[in-house]
């Protein structure tokens, strides 16, 4: 990216997101105290929502939903409501926030298609998850007690049954988990509530009948030559998930396409660091080709519209050991980027794959130790959330680091960048990308030590000993 | 977010949580291979408790801390920090917290041993859910990140 694009990016944010992001703030300090008791500025919040999506197909249950809070029961279809036009409107934030990035990338991006058709059958084993949600709904973030938190497990243990229901019953494990860990919250404390709105909310639609199962099919069946960028990689206490960015060179010919592909595993909170690895062990081409930095040949791979390719190990074989740096200079401009399946557009999707070179790296002190990117004077900050602690890349190896790949990425309402994989200023042949651990950590003490304490092997043997008697 | 955990001795302490108003967990027995005993400390009234699975009462507990509630105790310290067990027990404040949990006297009382077996089993059978490649967006919101 251009210092000059970028300035203009980091600047000011694009029309119509700050008060985008009011209306969802309005309806995220009702879900605060409570449905039940939403208050004469809860109300007023529900009726600027109401109003702002009075021209959609959304006016009329919102409408109704509005206006039946505080009045009794809440329903299953007053809160859909409300969740669907808190979605409706972060979407169009997406929307607004990924149209200036593309701009400033120069990137070309496929039209949508049609969104996924609706699953047909009703699906009881959601209606636990919908009595949960319904139930922090009315109590509100600050009602909530060790009880209700705790209410997540029986909510969500028939769904970890089906592989098909993993998005909701991760999403659940993890809300859960923040809700056990903070509530109830002392008087003087507030909650996240702009965090915790956008897990209920996304939860609530993940728990409808009608959410289609995939997030982007029909998927096309595509082969050829992937060359991995840099892994993006998620926990919490219960899930863990590594989502490679990748650029695909189709053996048919054509331009090299963006794509993303996550494999994920359930796990225990215990298992962090350099030992979430091996729950993903079995897809051994794909973390093969991360941990020796080398291309993969797929054969027949399913990619769905949203640019997701679907992971199956048998169907790749490792390649050729290849640059990452040379392959993002050679491709990423021109590389085709994939449309965002209509459910899914939420600002903390935004994970756009950049190269960004000559910048100088400089620690900030300001209210918290950080580090940005100084691009002649645009300073784009380093994103120490999204910088994983199960890898060799820390904050030493990015402030010595001359270049980088990372994702653009938009935050608690500013741009930062995350960071994939670096190489050294004053050797640039020297790289640190977040995968390099992705078959054991590579320096030897960590690698001695995690042989010897073995945590996930540990674990395991205990499970086959008392599970399977 | 929740804040990251550190390790724990697994062969010692299979599982510690700050669940319930209790700082509980399952520690394995020290000769008897096999043999586990589910120990916990409760917040307000310090009780203690310490049992094998099949509801035998510990030997070794005496007004005093058993060798499984003091495992419990430290590995808890090491997963979770010796101030957030502190503090979720409710200790003094002033007093340095690991000292504070090394003095830890009270009642003893049956504890919550099935509720607790049960929990380590459903923890235990996270691990044996298949993994999946369909992509999962919600992660998006949990990134692997340092806590500070
Ligand atoms: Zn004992």
């Amino acid at each position: 990216m251009l210092p000059a694009a970028l300035t203009g990016l980091l600047a000011s944010a694009p029309p119509g997101v700050d008060e985008a992001l009011e209306l969802t703030d309005g309806l995220d300090a009702v879900l605060t105290d409570g449905l039940a008791r939403p208050g004469a500025e809860g109300a007023r919040a529900l009726g600027d929502l109401a109003a702002a999506t009075g021209s959609s197909p959304l006016a009329a249950p919102v409408r109704e939903a509005v206006s039946s809070v505080g009045s009794g029961p809440v329903s299953a279809a007053s809160l859909a409501a409300l969740a669907g036009a808190r979605t409706a409107l972060t979407g169009a934030v997406h929307d607004a926030l990924l149209a200036v990035l593309d701009t400033a990338l120069g990137r070309t991006r496929a039209e949508a298609h049609a969104p996924a058709a609706p699953a047909a059958a009703p699906a009881p084993e959601l209606e636990g998850a919908r009595a949960w949600l319904t139930e922090l709904a009315v109590a509100g973030w600050r009602g909530v007690d060790r009880d209700l938190a705790a209410g997540a497990d029986a909510a969500l243990t028939p769904l970890l049954e089906d592989p098909a229901r993993r998005r909701l019953a991760v999403l659940l494990d993890g809300l859960g988990a923040e809700l056990r860990a903070h509530c109830p919250l002392s008087g003087d404390q507030d909650p996240p509530a702009r965090r915790w709105g956008d897990l209920w909310a996304r939860a609530v639609l993940l728990a409808q009948d009608a959410f289609p199962a995939w997030p982007g099919a029909p998927a096309e069946e595509v082969s050829g030559r992937l060359l991995p960028l840099g892994a993006d990689l998620h926990q919490h206490p219960t899930a863990f998930q590594v989502q490679v960015h990748a650029l695909l060179e189709p053996s048919g010919g054509g331009p090299a396409r963006l794509v993303r592909t996550s494999v994920s595993a359930l796990k225990v909170d215990v298992l962090t660091r350099e030992s979430v690895w091996g729950l993903v062990a079995e897809h051994a081409a794909l973390l093969g080709a991360l941990a020796e930095h080398r291309a993969l040949e797929v054969e027949g791979m399913p990619l769905l519209d949203g640019g997701d390719l679907v992971w199956h190990d048998d169907r790749a074989r490792k390649g050729e050991p290849a640059d990452r740096f040379t392959a993002a200079r050679l491709h990423l401009s021109g590389a085709a980027a994939p449309a965002v399946p209509a459910l899914e557009r939420h600002p903390a999707r935004i994970a756009e794959p950049v190269l960004l070179e000559g910048y100088a790296a400089k620690r900030t002190t300001g209210p918290v130790p950080g580090l940005a990117l100084d691009l002649d004077g645009a300073r784009l900050p380093v994103s120490l959330l999204r910088s994983p602690d199960s890898s060799s890349l820390d904050v030493k190896a990015a402030a010595s680091s001359g270049a980088c790949i990372g994702l653009m990425r938009w935050d608690a309402g500013q741009w930062s960048v995350q960071l994939l994989g670096v190489a050294a200023k004053k050797a640039p042949a020297g790289q640190t990308h977040t995968a390099d651990w992705a078959l054991g950590p590579t320096d030897p003490k960590s690698a001695s030590a995690l042989r010897k304490s073995d945590p996930l092997g540990t674990l395991r043997e205990r499970a086959g000993k008392l599970l399977r008697r | 977010m929740v804040p990251t955990v550190h390790g724990r001795r697994l062969g010692k302490v299979p599982y510690v949580e700050l669940a319930d108003g209790r700082v509980q967990g399952v520690v394995s027995s020290g000769s008897a291979g096999e043999r586990v005993y589910v120990s916990s400390v409760s917040a307000d009234s310090r009780t203690l408790s310490c049992a094998t699975n099949n509801n035998r009462p510990c030997g070794g507990l005496r007004g005093a801390p058993c060798k499984h509630i003091r495992s419990l105790i430290d590995e808890a310290c090491r997963h979770y920090g010796a101030e957030r067990v502190a503090a979720y027990l409710r200790m003094d404040a002033g007093q340095d917290a690991k000292d504070a949990l090394m003095g830890l006297q009270g009642p003893v009382e049956p504890g919550p041993t099935g509720v607790v077996f049960t929990r380590f089993l459903r923890y235990l059978s996270y691990l044996e859910h298949p993994g999946t490649t369909a992509p999962i967006p919600e992660m998006h919101w949990f990134p692997a990140g340092r806590s500070a």
